[in-house]
């Protein structure tokens, strides 16, 4: 670890870059932790009234898009091994793959919240205030806020990973200097490692 | 150091791991289905926590870098989940 | 980034590089720079917030109203507290020295990601100004109080929102700096540096590195919340939506006691680099201060409830954090053991910087001391919320942190301007500052045991005697302040010509030319096995 301080001018540091985006991705854990930490809290106050309201989200949907994401995982994982491997095209494709299939998700997502909507289910609307007792208005404020936020990342990870592919194309990203596509493929990870708790807390514990 | 090259990962390693997953996935919504009172939780937190290690080994690569960083890790999980016990110091004993 | 080839051309203050003027200054990836333009903007947000205190004491000087209504004063101490905290003590000494000092006390030519320390700046530029445009614009500066607490700060009317998107983009600054430093001092480590020979400045700012990183975002997340708790009603906090407003205190606190020892820690290892300068004398304790530094940021992170005694906590929970608080103080004691250790027998040099030193060591044990006070279950009861907190906090925060940030400038500035500062105005500055410091927060500890409660534009007449002496003090204080302040601004521009060690310090910044070139070495050093930061003979 002592050998690397020479040659600031042309300074590329793959395992820098590397930890900082661990320690960037710590970050974003204990961002989403915070609202994990209020989920668990008024899971175990109201205890039934999540129960209820988990019922009312869709399991398809929710397994649909699990497996969306896991699926995608999978491909900019390989991704970085066809890079490594010098097979350009492979790496565009998978990489494409993995955009389109993030896409997918958000619109999935959209229809989800939607739907919500229009049975009146958003924050501060009419139907809940009257209908809903205070732990369901608590699960889908939640919902909206968890889910919201893990959507507001999948839409940055899409940005980072759309950098990524123009940079390959381009060919300043290759085998030698790779941190940019391993940086955007932790990044989809953590995107994935969330919904991976998000999935169970939200459409399966009823 | 840093000409130390990657280590390439088989593509066969990563579809094994995302078959796991998706096992794993469908039996998580299968044992959530059966009621199982207050373990339902217990279930499907244990089999978040196993996707978890499955993607941070091998998606994430920590299999193959440094023990430092593994061990970064690891702390960043353990510091959260202290907060959460301790958080529940207060809710449990209100 | 721009670099000359050729070393030595010009100095980072006088170096001329794609942008000229301010642009030059505001557009560089340089970390010397942008440490100056950290400390330009944080004394510019600290003058505002002492005149804002000023106020405050001001309108103290007298029972009922003396210049301001209640609600001013409301907004006063909350815009008071936001500045002081969030925009000043926050970053105060890792921004502004850490910058500075932490690659070239490593030996290294700039920090991990340059670009990214620009981007921390100009978040911080961004975040003040949200938080200022709150101030300025809209129905009224906010009044909550720097805590932001749930339910009232979604329920008043004061405009808000902007000033708890603007803490939280200071929160983002301060996490990418944090992050920058630890892949600095993981990755960029001269040769023979080993962990066993970073300076002590360095090992602070690693620990404060990691809370910034683990805890910021924990109320970056709260704050969010309780703006969409203000925008859409999302219930969260709502006890009218069942929501627990405590469990907002929770959340605030993770981040917002760790935040204290992101303010002191490396106050700390300023003190630590200063002591063992002044005294010409090996530090006692190398370890146990690395020790007790990471203890502290450990430990820490997992105190925060000792905030909420008075809130509706479990007894179980006020049993657990009350212990915890009491363990978390050894380590700070054991520093000031080091500390004194060192002095002992040392051939010490008595200079402007370990007067600072020193009187930090006096106004930090009375902080921490008063900290156990409001730490233990039954005394917090009675004290809770009253001046006694208010002067335990300034004395630890504002004693501790502020005394060692005028330690460090005045220890780092010969290198920082490559100019001295005239002594006898610096130690001038620094007795009158001091006397004025003890007489403005002193009678509080008193005020606050008699039941004076903080937070109030007015008191009764019991009180009178004490907020006297504490607005005098305050006017003296200020009057110190304007002095030290006065004496480094000219002594930047025109003060005589700095040695290269002019203290005869060890460490690696003494080494560079002052002020240090662009690239701070010529060749990056390398560290001998016996050599190390403190080896006096």
């Amino acid at each position: 670890m002592e050998q690397n301080a020479h040659g600031a001018h042309t300074h590329y540091d793959a395992e820098a870059s590397k930890i900082g985006m661990w320690l960037f991705i710590s970050t974003e854990l204990l961002l989403f932790g915070g609202l994990f930490i209020v989920y668990s809290i008024y899971r175990y106050l109201n205890a039934d009234a999540f129960h209820l309201a988990g019922e009312e989200l869709n399991i398809t949907i929710g397994a649909i898009n699990t497996v969306l994401l896991l699926v995608s995982s999978m491909t900019i994982a390989m991704s970085t091994s066809t890079l490594q491997l010098k097979k350009k095209g492979a790496t565009l494709g998978l990489l494409a793959v993995t955009i389109i299939i993030g896409l997918v998700f958000l619109v999935n997502k959209y229809f989800e919240w939607g739907t919500k909507f229009e049975h009146g289910i958003f924050p501060g609307s009419e139907h809940m205030l009257n209908e809903f007792s205070q732990g369901e208005i608590l699960f889908f404020g939640l919902y909206f806020v968890m889910t919201g936020l893990h959507a507001l990342h999948i839409i940055v990870g899409l940005i980072v990973i759309l950098f990524a592919v123009v940079r390959i194309q381009k060919g300043t990203v290759h085998e030698n200097r790779a941190a940019l596509l391993e940086n955007a493929g932790l990044y989809w990870h953590l995107v994935d490692l969330i919904w991976i708790f998000l999935f169970p807390l939200f459409y399966l514990i009823h | 150091m840093s000409e130390e090259k990657h280590h390439i990962v088989p593509y066969r390693v990563y579809v094994f791991v995302l078959l796991a997953l998706l096992a794993l996935t469908f039996a998580s919504i299968g044992i959530t289905s059966i009621e199982l009172g207050e373990f339902t939780v217990a279930a499907a937190l244990i089999f978040a926590c196993v996707k978890t290690f499955l993607v941070l080994t091998y998606f994430m690569h920590l299999k193959y870098d440094k023990k430092y960083i593994v061990a970064m890790v690891i702390f960043v999980f353990a510091i959260f989940f202290a907060v959460i016990v301790i958080t529940f110091l207060d809710y449990l004993y209100r | 980034m721009q670099k000359e080839n050729v070393a030595n051309v010009a100095n980072y203050l006088t170096y001329k590089g794609k942008h000229k003027g301010l642009l030059g200054w505001v557009l560089s990836t340089d970390h010397k720079r942008i440490g100056l333009l950290y400390l330009y903007s944080i004394m510019t947000m600290f003058s505002v917030g002492v005149l804002l205190g000023l106020a405050m004491k001001f309108e103290l000087l007298a029972p009922g109203k003396t210049i301001m209504e209640a609600q001013t004063y409301n907004a006063t101490f909350t815009v008071h507290g936001v500045i002081m905290i969030f925009m000043v003590v926050i970053p105060g000494l890792p921004a502004v020295f850490g910058n500075f000092l932490l690659p070239i006390m490593i030996g290294a030519k700039d920090v991990a990601f340059p670009k990214l320390n620009l981007l921390s700046w100009w978040l911080y530029v961004a975040g003040v100004f949200l938080v200022l445009s709150a101030v300025i614009f809209g129905k009224g500066a906010p009044d909550t109080g720097w805590t932001f607490y749930a339910p009232y700060s979604f329920k008043t009317g004061t405009n808000l929102l902007p000033a708890i998107f603007g803490a939280f983009i200071l929160g983002f600054s301060s996490i990418l700096t944090g992050l920058n430093f630890l892949v600095t001092i993981h990755r960029m480590r001269c040769p023979g540096m080993k962990w066993s020979k970073l300076p002590l400045f360095v090992w602070t700012l690693y620990g404060t590195a990691w809370i910034q990183l683990l805890a910021t975002p924990v109320v970056g997340i709260t704050l969010v919340l309780v703006a969409l708790e203000r925008m859409f009603g999302v219930g969260v906090f709502d006890p009218a939506l069942g929501g627990d407003p405590i469990l907002y205190q929770h959340l605030f606190w993770i981040y917002s006691h760790p935040a204290v020892y992101i303010m002191i820690l490396p106050a700390m290892g300023a003190i630590s680099e200063i002591i063992p300068t002044f005294s010409q004398k090996m530090i006692f304790g190398y370890k146990a201060i690395i020790a007790s530094t990471m203890a502290i940021a450990f430990v820490g992170y997992l105190v925060w409830g000792h905030h909420m005694f008075t809130a509706g906590m479990s007894g179980t929970a006020q049993y657990y954090f009350s212990l915890l608080t009491f363990i978390v103080a050894i380590p700070s004691a054991i520093k000031v053991f080091n500390w004194i250790s060192t002095m002992y027998k040392g051939s010490i040099n008595v200079q402007t910087p370990l007067y600072w030193a020193v009187s930090f060591i006096f106004v930090f044990l009375i902080g921490g001391l008063s900290g156990l006070v409001l730490g233990s279950l039954a005394a917090n009861v009675h004290l809770h919320d009253t001046a006694f907190v208010v002067a335990h906090f300034h004395y630890i925060v504002f004693g501790g942190t502020g005394f060692a940030f005028f330690a460090a400038a005045h220890y780092w500035f010969p290198k920082i301007y490559g100019r001295m500062y005239d002594k006898g105005w610096a130690n001038a500055g620094w007795l009158i500052f001091f006397i004025g410091f003890l007489a403005l927060y002193t009678p509080m500890f008193y005020l606050g045991i008699m039941g004076m409660p903080r937070r109030y534009y007015d008191y009764l007449d019991d009180f009178h005697g004490g907020n006297i002496l504490s607005t005098f003090g305050s006017w003296i204080m200020v009057t110190g302040l304007v002095i030290i302040i006065i004496n480094l601004i000219r002594s930047a521009r025109k003060g005589p010509a700095a040695e290269i060690n002019p203290w005869r310090g060890k460490t690696l910044e003494w080494t560079v030319s002052s002020p240090p070139s662009l690239e701070n070495f010529d060749e990056i050093p390398v560290i001998a096995e016996d050599d190390g930061p403190y080896n006096y003979k």
